[in-house]
């Protein structure tokens, strides 16, 4: 059994690893509404990028001579892009979009380069894969221009022949409480199928090729992009919910050992005051 | 006066988003200006600056390069950057131009060569926008 001493220690220390499990979870918290603004912000950019790109791709001079990045080839080789927070203490987060590409990369039966954006798929993928690049302090407000060079590694990799298909994984943000490893292909592109009545018919200036040789190469930067943005929002929400947790956990384990330090105060006021009567009585008889 | 609507987004956030009365923007192919009822068009741009007439007020935005999209009476600028001249730091952008100029001049490679000119161009673009905002300025105050 513990002395009160130590158990007032402990007590303690509980104390203030709540204090700072609860400061990081209201710290993700605001972190986390950042990012979903962010994410929010993007989304009318992206949507436009989408439109514009399945009406030029349809354009029927492409389907003779398709562009090369949205050409679909037999697959030899694949290129994975893991994209996972810096840091821990999200919960789950990091091992479940780790273990979710390393699954996929098996599944396929192909060789896979991989790129890592953050540490924890660094750390995960240096021992098992061959890594072509590796990306970490992308930071909580990533800007667009951080995506360049990860999308040029993969580009140029697959422009050279090296990779035959592209994937990006990453912690795709449903809610506050769920967030689930997601994978998407970003090359080769491939644009949604429009209807003949879709079509918008255009005036391309200076002619359609040109416009989606500048085109394509911004599309998959910003795929990359928002997949980063939503990756930041599910690390802040894993972690503010990880947070919550571990303070609660502590706030219970304090309850339980103030309740057990009491006892064993009690205890001993009860056995000092037995000492006490008994060496009363000894002195008496 | 017929008025169409005007959008520009960057990756990032919506810029500018109102109802305006003209555009003219650096297309890759040459300078062009939209009116309203414009037919369906797509260009790229390249760095420069994009201007806008609401009413009689004429609001000056620099862009480093992307797409200006014409559909519907709705123009929509996918902008790869996009500031408003007021927000421009003129010496900030100064600086940066003389920085790009420099490096220019230094690349050795043919590839370090073309980002150089490319980020000279961009820097160009705001400079230019960023000096047309006091201009402008003063033309309000002479009035």
């Amino acid at each position: 059994m513990p002395s009160a001493q130590q158990l007032k220690r402990r007590i303690k220390s509980v104390d203030n690893t709540a204090k700072i499990t609860k400061a990081m979870s209201m710290i993700a918290a605001s972190k986390m509404s950042r990012a979903q603004q962010m994410a929010l912000q993007s989304r009318p950019y992206s949507e436009r990028m989408v439109s514009l790109l399945s009406d030029l791709a349809a354009q029927p001079q492409f389907e003779d001579d398709p562009h090369p990045l949205l050409t679909v080839r037999n697959i030899s080789k694949i290129g994975v892009i893991v994209i996972t927070p810096d840091r821990g203490l999200t919960g789950g987060l990091n091992t479940g979009v780790n273990r979710f590409a390393a699954q996929h990369i098996l599944n396929s039966g192909h060789q896979a380069e991989v790129v890592t954006v953050g540490k924890k798929a660094r750390d995960f993928f240096a021992r098992t894969s061959n890594l072509k690049a590796v990306f970490t302090e992308i930071g909580d407000r990533p800007s667009p221009d951080v995506v360049i060079p990860i999308a040029k590694v993969m580009v140029d990799e697959y422009i050279a022949g090296n990779i035959d298909a592209v994937y990006v994984v990453y912690s795709k943000y449903i809610n506050t409480t769920v967030q689930k490893p997601e994978l998407i292909t970003i090359l080769p592109v491939q644009p949604a199928v429009l209807d003949q009545k879709d079509r918008v018919g255009y005036i391309y200036e200076p002619d359609s090729r040109e416009v989606l040789n500048e085109l394509v190469p911004r599309y998959i930067e910003m795929e990359i992009y928002h997949s980063i943005l939503e990756s930041v929002a599910s690390e802040q929400s894993a972690r503010m919910v990880a947070m919550r947790n571990a303070t609660d956990n502590a706030i219970e384990m304090k309850s339980d050992l103030t309740l057990e330090m009491n006892k064993v105060r009690q205890e001993s006021i009860t056995s000092e005051l037995l000492d006490i009567v008994g060496g009363v009585a000894a002195v008496e008889a | 006066m017929s008025i169409m609507r005007l959008e520009i987004v960057t990756a990032e956030k919506i810029i500018y988003s109102d109802e305006v009365s003209s555009v003219v923007a650096p297309g890759t192919a040459g300078q062009l200006g939209i009116l309203p009822n414009h037919a369906p068009l797509l260009t790229s741009l390249k760095p420069g600056e994009l201007r806008i007439l609401k009413e009689d007020k004429e609001v000056n935005i620099a862009v480093s390069g992307g797409f200006l999209e014409v559909l519907q009476n709705v123009v929509t600028v996918l902008a790869d950057t996009a500031e408003r001249a007021e927000d421009i730091d003129v010496e900030r952008a100064q600086d940066a131009l003389k920085r790009a100029q420099d490096k220019v001049n230094s690349s050795d490679s043919d590839l370090d060569l073309e980002r150089a000119i490319q980020s000279l161009k961009r820097s160009q673009a705001r400079v230019y926008v960023s000096k047309r905002k006091r201009s402008s300025a003063s033309r309000t105050k002479v009035k």
